[in-house]
C-alpha cells in the first residue's frame, strides 16, 4: 500500500453519539443496579417493630417511581453519556476563557481518592486528621506568600462564593467599624465577573459600576465620580476578562481607601501573575484564588471546587470559622475569630480540593509558579497574534497592549461580511472537538469570543485551535451554509429552543415532560 | 531575575527553543518582556518564598501520601459521627462514572460538545424529583445550608417578605450560613426546639407566624434525629397566613419516610451527599433545592435548570437551560442571587446512586438504617447510666445519647472510644443550652451488629458498668 496522508490542517472529528434513552426509560420491574445491607433477623428481633414507630401519615405511602435497571446497563447508559461530554482531558481547552482550563494531573487526583481522604468525617478528633490539618494549614502559608495577605480560608466552594464572602467580610467591617448605615454602595467594574454584583446585591449593597475607558482600562474618572463616603467597597478582577492589566490598579485602591472603603480582588484570572505581582502590593485588603482555575484542580461540570478567600490582618478576625491553625506541635481547627461572619459553607469547606492544589504547588515550587505565569501569558499573546491575522476577527480595546492570560476578540467583522455569528462558529467549533465560548452575558464586545490557553498547551495545541477557527473563518466567506447549520459531528443537533422560556413547555424533569406531552 | 526552569511535564512550552521561537513570532526577545504592563512598584523584586519544586512524580506521590498516613479514616475506625455527613456505602460505580474524565475535567461546556453533561444533570434532576414527589430540582448548589439559605431568599421574593422563622433543631453550621446569607436582607427569627420532645411547638410556632412572614423552615428528620410528627399541621398554618413551608430533609431516609411535599412544603432542600458521595472530610457536601412545576417559584431559583426539548433531528433528545434570563450569568446584579461553580459533580453522582438503588434500594436503605439504629438506641440505653432522649419516637438513623448520669463527660467517653478506634457521637453541648452531657450517634446500614455492640462494650468498660 501507499504511505497514508496524515496531512490536514483540521482534525477529523466525530463525537460518540449513542442516542442513550433517558434512564426512566430503561426500567424493567424485573431488574435490580444494586443490593443494600439487611439487617440481620436477630437484630431485627432486638430492634423490634420499628415501623410501629413511624408517626401517622409520616411513613412513605407510595414508593418514588425511580427505574429498575441492572447494573451493567446503568454502568453502560452513564459511561455512553459521559461520551458525550468534551472535558479538558480530551480536547485542547482554549475556549474557555475566565475558567483557566489547565491540565489537573492525575496523580493529584489519585491522591484525594485515597481513602486516608474519601474516608474521614468533618467532625473527626483533631488527633485523627492531622494529615488533612497539615495540608490545609501549609497550602495556606503558599496562598498567603503568593498574594501576600496574612490568612486565607478555604470555606468557599467557588469564585462566586467567595465573592459573596467577600461581600460579607466588608459588609461585617463597616458595620464593625460603626458606618454600617453609611456606607451601602459597592463598586466594581463591568468586566469582572457577574457574580462580583450579583452577590454584593445579595449582601444588601447597590451596586455602582465603572466601564472601560476607550483604550479598555477601567476608567479612573469613574471611579473618582462614583466613590464617596457611601463607598463600602471595591471588587475588580485584574486582568478583566479582556486581559489587560490595570497599571494604575494602586490609584483606584488609594482612591477607595480614602473614604473608607476596602477593597477586595478577584484573582481568578491570576494564572498569569504567579511570581509577578501581588495582590497586597496592589492595596487590596482582600482576594480569592479558585484552586479549580489557576491551581488546577478539576472543574467536575461546575464543582465542587474551592475560593480561597486571603485577607489581611484586619480582615483576619471576621473570616467564616474555623481556619485551621497550628501551635508548634499538632495542627488544630481555630473557631477563636471574634468577629466572623459565621459560615458559609457547613465544616471546613472542600479539603479534597485544597489537597491536590497543594500537590500542584509542590510539583512546580516558586520557579515553576513563574513560569506557569510566563508561559501563560506568552502562550496567550502568541495565540492572541494568529487570532487577529484571521480576516473577520478584531479585538477591542487594540493600542497594541500585552494581554496578560486571557483576551476577549470579536466577530463582528466576521457577522457583518458573512452573516455568521459567534454562536454559529461556537456550534462548527464542535465540528472539530474543540470548544468555544463566548462571553458572559449582557454582550459588551459585540460577537465576542474569549480565549484563554494557559500554560498546559503546547505550541502545537495552540495551532491546532487557532488552524480550525482559520478554517471555520474561510468556510464563513465561501460557503456559510455549513456553519450556520452546524453542528454536524456533534452527539446531537440544533434545539427546538421555545420550550426553554415557556412555562407551559418547558420540561426540567422526566416527569413533567411525561405529564406535558403525553402521547 | 535569574530564572532557569524548562522541561517540566505540565508546561511543554517551557523549553527554551520553543519560547524562543513562540516569543520571535510575538515580537520579543524573551519571556521577561511579558508583562509590560505590570508597573515597577507593583512587582515582586524576589522569588516566591516556597519550598522546592518536586519534580518526580513519585517523590510527589510519596510527600503528599506520607502526610496523608497521618490520618485516621472512618474505615480504620468505627464510626458513629453523623451530623449533616453520612457514612453510607458508595457503590463502585458512583467512583467509576465521577472519575471518567470527559466528565471530572468538563466545565461549562455548550449544549452541543456538552450534550452529555446537560442529559447527566436532567437525569439527576429527574431521579431526585421521584424521590422528593416534586416536577423541579436544580442543578446542585453548594451544599445543604446554601440550599436551605437560597429557598428562604426564594420565598422572600416570592412573598415579598422580610421575615423567616427557622426551627432550631438544626445543623448549627447551617443556620450560621442561613443568617450569614440573609443579613441584612432578612430577619431571622430562631424558633426553640422543646428539650423534652426534641420537637418544636405549634402554639410557639403560632406567635411567630403571620402575614410579615415570608416562610417557615424546619427539618425531618431534624438535626436530633426526630421525625417531625407535626410537620402538616405546621404547614398548614404557613399557608394560613400566606408563607411558605420550606422542610429540609435527608434524601437517604426517603424511601421510609413521606416525601416532604406531601407534608405540605413549597420548597423541599436538603444535601445530596448520602447518595454516593465519600465524606471528604466534608468536601462531599452538595444541595439540591426542589418545587413543583409553579411558575412563581421556577422563576425565583438562582441555580441553573436544564430543560428537555426536541432537536432539529427526529427521534432525538435536546437539552438546554430553562429561563436562563432569570440568573447572574445572563443579567448580572439583576439576575436571582447569583450563579456560578457549585456541586455538579456531586449532582452527577447522585444520579447514578438513585439508578442503582431503584425504589426497592431506597426502601430498603431506609429499613436497614431504622432496625440498624433502633438496635442501637435500646443496646446503648442498657449501659448503667446511659439513657437515650426520645426513644419513643421514631428515628431513621441518629439518635441522641445522654451521658449526664454516667459521670464522664461526653469528651472523656469520646477520648477513651478514639484509644479503642471508635469514634463516638458530636457533643451537642455548647450547641445547644440545655444539652450538656449528650452526644448525636449516627448508625447507617454500614454498621453491622458487631459493631454497634463493640460500641456498646466499650461504654461498658469506659463507664464501669455493666450493661443491664
Amino acid at each position: 500500500m501507499k504511505k497514508i496522508n496524515r496531512d490536514f490542517k483540521v482534525r477529523d472529528f466525530h463525537q460518540a453519539k449513542w442516542n442513550e434513552p433517558i434512564i426512566f426509560e430503561l426500567h424493567n420491574p424485573g431488574h435490580r443496579g444494586i443490593e443494600v445491607p439487611l439487617a440481620s433477623e436477630a437484630l431485627k428481633k432486638e430492634a423490634g417493630d420499628v415501623y410501629a414507630t413511624i408517626p401517622q401519615g409520616m411513613r412513605r405511602q407510595k414508593a418514588p417511581a425511580l427505574p429498575c435497571v441492572s447494573q451493567a446497563r446503568v454502568l453502560r447508559h452513564f459511561l455512553r453519556i459521559t461520551q458525550e461530554v468534551i472535558g479538558a482531558d480530551l480536547n485542547v481547552e482554549i475556549g474557555q476563557g475566565t475558567c483557566t482550563m489547565k491540565y489537573s494531573p492525575k496523580i493529584n487526583e489519585r491522591l484525594a481518592r485515597s481513602p486516608k481522604m474519601s474516608e474521614l468525617h468533618p467532625l473527626q478528633d483533631e488527633r485523627s486528621v492531622q494529615g488533612i490539618l497539615e495540608i490545609m494549614y501549609k497550602t495556606d502559608l503558599l496562598l498567603r506568600e503568593i498574594c501576600g495577605m496574612d490568612r486565607v480560608s478555604f470555606q468557599p466552594q467557588s469564585g462566586s462564593q467567595a465573592l459573596m464572602t467577600m461581600a460579607s467580610l466588608i459588609r461585617a467591617k463597616v458595620e464593625h467599624d460603626g458606618k454600617g448605615e453609611q456606607k451601602d454602595e459597592i463598586i466594581t467594574t463591568l468586566f469582572s465577573h457577574p457574580s462580583a454584583a450579583a452577590s454584593a446585591i445579595v449582601k444588601g449593597f447597590k451596586v455602582r459600576t465603572v466601564g472601560p475607558r476607550e483604550d479598555g482600562y477601567p476608567d479612573f474618572e469613574q471611579l473618582k465620580a462614583l466613590v464617596n463616603e457611601r463607598t463600602a467597597g471595591f471588587i475588580c478582577a485584574n486582568p478583566e476578562d479582556t486581559g489587560l492589566y490595570n497599571g494604575e490598579i494602586k490609584k483606584f485602591t488609594e482612591l477607595v481607601h480614602s473614604v473608607g472603603g476596602y477593597c477586595a480582588y478577584d484573582q481568578a484570572n491570576a494564572n498569569g501573575l504567579f511570581g509577578i505581582t501581588r495582590a497586597r502590593d496592589a492595596g487590596f485588603d482582600m482576594c480569592f484564588f479558585n484552586l479549580h482555575k489557576s491551581f488546577s484542580t478539576p472543574h467536575g461540570c461546575g464543582g465542587p471546587g474551592t475560593g480561597a478567600v486571603g485577607v489581611s490582618k484586619d480582615f483576619a478576625d471576621f473570616l467564616p470559622a474555623p481556619v485551621v491553625d497550628f501551635d508548634g506541635e499538632k495542627y488544630f481547627l481555630n473557631d477563636e475569630l471574634p468577629h466572623s461572619i459565621g459560615k458559609v459553607r457547613v465544616y471546613q469547606g472542600t479539603p479534597q480540593v485544597v489537597l491536590k492544589a497543594y500537590a500542584w504547588m509542590r510539583a512546580l515550587g516558586a520557579e515553576g509558579l513563574y513560569e506557569v505565569a510566563k508561559i501563560a501569558s506568552l502562550n496567550n499573546n502568541y495565540l492572541y497574534k494568529r487570532i487577529l491575522e484571521l480576516r473577520g476577527t478584531s479585538v477591542p480595546f487594540d493600542s497594541g497592549e500585552q494581554r496578560v492570560e486571557q483576551a476577549r476578540y470579536s466577530f463582528q467583522k466576521l457577522f457583518d461580511e458573512t452573516g455568521v455569528s459567534t454562536e454559529d462558529v461556537q456550534r462548527r467549533m464542535c465540528d472539530f472537538g474543540l470548544h468555544y465560548w463566548t462571553s458572559h452575558h449582557p454582550y459588551v464586545v459585540p460577537q465576542p469570543f474569549t480565549l484563554e490557553p494557559t500554560e498546559f498547551t503546547s505550541k502545537e495545541d495552540i495551532d491546532e485551535y487557532a488552524d480550525a477557527i482559520a478554517q471555520i473563518v474561510e468556510e464563513a466567506y465561501t460557503n456559510p451554509e455549513i456553519v450556520k447549520s452546524a453542528p454536524h459531528n456533534s452527539s446531537a443537533h440544533r434545539n427546538d429552543e421555545s420550550p426553554f422560556d415557556d412555562p407551559k413547555q418547558w420540561a426540567i424533569s422526566w416527569r413533567s415532560y411525561q405529564k406535558k406531552f403525553e402521547d | 531575575m535569574d530564572h532557569k526552569f524548562s522541561h517540566h511535564p505540565y508546561i511543554p512550552n517551557s523549553d527554551e527553543a520553543i519560547k524562543r521561537e513562540m516569543c520571535d513570532f510575538v515580537g520579543i526577545s524573551s519571556v521577561e518582556e511579558l508583562h509590560r504592563d505590570v508597573p515597577d512598584e507593583l512587582r515582586l523584586h524576589r522569588s516566591l518564598d516556597m519550598p522546592k519544586a518536586i519534580r518526580s512524580e513519585y517523590e510527589l506521590y510519596r510527600t503528599v501520601s506520607g502526610m496523608l498516613q497521618k490520618n485516621e479514616t472512618c474505615e480504620e475506625n468505627i464510626n458513629f459521627l453523623g451530623s449533616g455527613c453520612y457514612q453510607h456505602y458508595v457503590p463502585a460505580i458512583c467512583d467509576e462514572i465521577n472519575s471518567r474524565a470527559e466528565i471530572l475535567s468538563a466545565y461549562a461546556g455548550e449544549p452541543y460538545e456538552d450534550h452529555g453533561r446537560f442529559q447527566l444533570l436532567f437525569e439527576y434532576q429527574s431521579l431526585m424529583a421521584e424521590l422528593l414527589d416534586m416536577e423541579v430540582v436544580n442543578v446542585p448548589a453548594i451544599d445543604g445550608a446554601q440550599a436551605a439559605a437560597t429557598a428562604i431568599r426564594m420565598a422572600e421574593r416570592a412573598t415579598g417578605r422580610k421575615k423567616a422563622v427557622v426551627c432550631e433543631n438544626i445543623l448549627p453550621d447551617k443556620l450560621a450560613v442561613i443568617r450569614n446569607y440573609c443579613t441584612p436582607a432578612m430577619e431571622i427569627v430562631v424558633l426553640p426546639f422543646e428539650r423534652e420532645s426534641g420537637q418544636f411547638d405549634l402554639d410557639s410556632l403560632k406567635k411567630l407566624l403571620g402575614e410579615d412572614v415570608a416562610a417557615l423552615y424546619f427539618e425531618t428528620p431534624s438535626f436530633l434525629g426526630t421525625v417531625a410528627g407535626n410537620a402538616r399541621e405546621a404547614a398548614e398554618l404557613c399557608h394560613a397566613c400566606g408563607a411558605l413551608c420550606i422542610i429540609g430533609t435527608d434524601p437517604a431516609v426517603l424511601g421510609v419516610l413521606e416525601a416532604p411535599v406531601n407534608l405540605g412544603a413549597d420548597i423541599v432542600c436538603g444535601d445530596v451527599q448520602p447518595l454516593g458521595m465519600h465524606m471528604n472530610y466534608g468536601g462531599g457536601q452538595g444541595g439540591f433545592i426542589a418545587t413543583m412545576d409553579d411558575e412563581r417559584l421556577v422563576r425565583e431559583y438562582p441555580s441553573r435548570l436544564f430543560g428537555i426539548t426536541r432537536t432539529e433531528v427526529e427521534g432525538e433528545y435536546g437539552f438546554g437551560d430553562v429561563y436562563y434570563d432569570r440568573t447572574s450569568f445572563a443579567d448580572r446584579e439583576h439576575g436571582k442571587e447569583y450563579v456560578g461553580t457549585q456541586a455538579a459533580l456531586w449532582g452527577i453522582t447522585a444520579g447514578v446512586y438513585l439508578s442503582l438503588m431503584g425504589p426497592q434500594g431506597m426502601q430498603e436503605l431506609g429499613e436497614t438504617m431504622l432496625y440498624n439504629a433502633r438496635y442501637a438506641a435500646k443496646k446503648l440505653s442498657c449501659v448503667g447510666g446511659v439513657s437515650v432522649k426520645y426513644l419513643d419516637q421514631c428515628f431513621v438513623s441518629e439518635f441522641v445519647v445522654d451521658f449526664s448520669k454516667t459521670g464522664k463527660s461526653v469528651g472523656e467517653i469520646n477520648d477513651q472510644l478514639l484509644s479503642r478506634q471508635i469514634f463516638g457521637g458530636r457533643d451537642l453541648g455548647g450547641l445547644f443550652p440545655g444539652m450538656e452531657g449528650c452526644a448525636l450517634f449516627c448508625v447507617t446500614e454500614v454498621h453491622t451488629k458487631d459493631d454497634i455492640d463493640a460500641l456498646a462494650g466499650a461504654l461498658c468498660e469506659i463507664l464501669g458498668k455493666e450493661g443491664k
